[in-house]
């Protein structure tokens, strides 16, 4: 287990209050001017000798993200932009962060500005979180009023503004570009890449996007090093990240816990292990909702880190860990998971705007024992059709957990669902104009 | 995709008070000069807000003559984001999320609880006008599942009596307190805290 002196979260619970007083006793906001004062390259070396990954869920290194701000401010101001529009299921960790940890978000805002050179940040939190957006309202208020943000904000000389974006109810503007679109007050359709924010993001202007969590972690790995958040975890997938435990186990909780941490400790010792004991288990999403389920068998031994997982052809995502045991139908959860993504596809793309709803369908039909033999086949191409043929990696995200189910669990879907085509092809009667007639009896 | 249709009674004008036109010219002011587009999101808050929790179409219409874009626009906003309710619901207005990994811990029984207490179908008000109540995608408190939320409150960590016991407040016209209705910290593990636990204890 992670000691509790290198957990970068120790307000995760709300033990000690969030307001700026409370977070100045936990190390936030000590000489932020210091850490800007090393300059830039500085910075962004630190981060990159951090290896640090985006913990939005793709898990893109963060120092080479912001390496692609281009070095001097031209004739458009750079923007940078917080993606706390958090949505997939499973996952419940910026929630967290921007009611109880706050100042480590804005104060990461404040560095990570510097080092991409924008005066102006946006938040965009998602709509349903209108509380949390208050408590972050009230933290960034008083950043104000103590000078930590505005003018020579902190007194690091660079000027900042921080403005919260409230969302709607889509999950999909949690997709960078799409939501780009909504803070430009347009629906929430993806946009084609490239080009790339980085160069033309928001209102055409180079715009460096990044989760809350990646960010909140930034003032702490600068303070200590980018070495000592390197030494956790291990090469490539280091430091620290929160999981959720959601689903059937005794205590779910969130927990900040070290990078390649198995997934059975996590569930035994700190969510109270699966309802019904280990043996009751019978899958584990490991990242949220996308990401396709992994069988019992390799859940005794898997880590949870984004290469491991990875290699079971699944992945980190968010690291929103929902366990499913016995108890439940797989096949009915994660046609539930479709007719979540039925609803949220943004409707751009066709493969995805149909093939999200044929997705769900069919697996209701299959959970019910309706489908016939072909369909699981059936269900099979479609995935194959719609991922990796949408503008936005929704097509994948939608497709990649029933992938997973017919990965894992064919045989039970192939067992429930053994009926005959509707109408059968029979070679031995020669085409007649009343072949329907024929086939009634089958119809 | 989900369809959605604005309602068939519509008012006939709709003005922002004076509470909101200062609240509205204040977001306006955050967004660059000639972005003024970007408000729209949140005025069409502002707007259901002071209008009972629904948008009637004058109000997207006074919205794209207030933000100077085209009323096509905003409309299209309006009806592409859930969370802009196009037809009247109630005061109290119910939304319990159904998504596997609240569906897993019983997300049903709170729908059933809905169904007693509230109306039989959803987006139906209740007798007493009210509340009413929907099904809606994951709410991001998987930890605190099964949870639900009225107007702007996460109720968490709720079976079926708790749930009732929460809507006879409401109908007694009472607030009920938010948060997790196990009594537990947040999204601590309960009676299982392992990390931390200085900070607990000081």
């Amino acid at each position: 287990m992670l000691k509790d002196q290198d957990r970068i979260f120790k307000n995760l619970y709300n033990d000690m209050g969030s307001d700026v007083a409370a977070a100045q006793t936990r190390g936030d906001w000590v000489k932020t001017s210091d850490l800007t004062a090393k300059g830039r390259d500085w910075i962004i070396n630190e981060i990159k000798d951090s290896q640090l990954r985006g913990r939005g869920g793709a898990g893109f290194p963060t120092g080479l993200k912001w390496s692609f701000a281009p070095k001097e401010v031209g004739s458009r101001p750079h923007y940078l932009v917080i993606n706390a529009d958090e949505s997939e299921p499973g996952t419940c960790k910026d929630r967290d962060i921007l009611r109880f940890e706050p100042h480590k978000l804005i104060e990461g805002c404040l560095i990570a500005s510097y080092a991409v050179q924008a005066h102006v940040c946006y938040i965009y939190i998602r709509g349903e979180y209108f509380i949390e957006g208050q408590k972050l309202q009230t933290a960034i208020d008083e950043a104000y009023a103590k000078k930590l943000l505005g003018k020579d904000a902190a007194g690091t000389g660079w000027d900042l503004d921080i403005y919260i974006h409230y969302g709607a109810g889509a999950y999909i503007c949690g997709e960078e570009t799409a939501l780009l679109e909504s803070i430009e007050g347009k629906k929430g359709q993806p946009r084609l890449k490239p080009p790339f924010p980085a160069l033309i993001g928001l209102y055409g202007c180079p715009t460096i996007i990044n989760n809350v969590e990646t960010i909140a972690v930034v003032p702490t790995i600068l303070r200590r090093g980018g070495k000592w958040f390197s030494s956790l975890g291990r090469e490539k997938n280091t430091g620290t990240k929160i999981f959720c435990i959601s689903g059937n186990v005794n205590n779910p909780c969130n927990v900040e816990e070290e990078m390649n941490i198995p997934l059975k400790e996590l569930i035994e010792v700190h969510a109270g292990g699966v309802i019904g004991g280990w043996d009751n288990l019978q899958a584990v999403i490991p990242g949220g909702s996308s990401m396709p389920l992994i069988p019992k068998e390799k859940c005794e031994t898997l880590t949870m880190d984004f290469d491991s997982l990875m290699a079971e052809k699944s992945g980190l995502g968010t690291a929103g860990i929902v366990v499913i045991n016995k108890d439940q139908d797989i096949i009915k959860c994660m046609a539930r998971i479709a007719r979540f993504y039925k609803h949220e596809s943004c409707g751009q793309c066709t493969p995805c705007r149909e093939g999200s709803g044929w997705m769900w369908r069919m697996l209701e039909r299959m959970a019910k024992g309706d489908a016939t033999k072909d369909e699981v086949e059936m269900l099979g191409d479609v995935t194959n059709q719609i991922a990796g043929h949408t503008i936005c990696a929704f097509g994948e995200g939608s497709s990649w957990p029933v992938q997973g189910l017919l990965r894992h669990f064919k045989k039970e879907i192939e067992e429930r669902n053994n009926l005959d085509p509707i109408v059968q092809k029979k070679n031995n009667i020669p085409y007649l104009v009343d072949q329907h007639l024929l086939d009634k009896k089958n119809a | 995709m989900n369809l959605r249709r604005p309602s068939k009674n519509q008012p006939e004008v709709f003005e922002f008070n004076t509470s909101s036109l200062e609240e509205a010219n204040k977001i306006v002011s955050k967004y660059p000069k000639g972005k003024q587009q970007s408000a729209v999101m949140a005025l069409l808050y502002i707007a259901q807000k002071q209008n009972d929790n629904w948008i009637p179409l004058v109000a997207m219409k006074y919205i794209a003559k207030f933000l100077d874009m085209p009323y096509i626009k905003v409309y299209e906003v309006a009806t592409f984001y859930t969370m802009y309710n196009l037809a009247p619901v109630g005061k109290y207005f119910v939304q319990v999320c159904t998504t596997t990994p609240c569906m897993i811990r019983g997300a049903n029984q709170l729908v059933e609880a809905c169904k007693e207490k509230i109306s039989e179908n959803e987006n139906q008000l209740s007798t007493d006008k009210n509340c009413s109540w929907m099904e809606v995608e994951c709410l991001g408190a998987c930890v605190n599942a099964p949870m639900m939320q009225i107007n702007d409150d996460y109720y968490e960590d709720l079976d079926k009596e708790k749930t009732l016991e929460i809507f006879d407040k409401i109908s007694k016209g009472e607030t009920p307190k938010p948060g997790s209705y196990r009594g537990r910290l947040n999204t601590e593990p309960e009676n299982n805290r392992k990390t931390l636990m200085d900070i607990k204890n000081a």
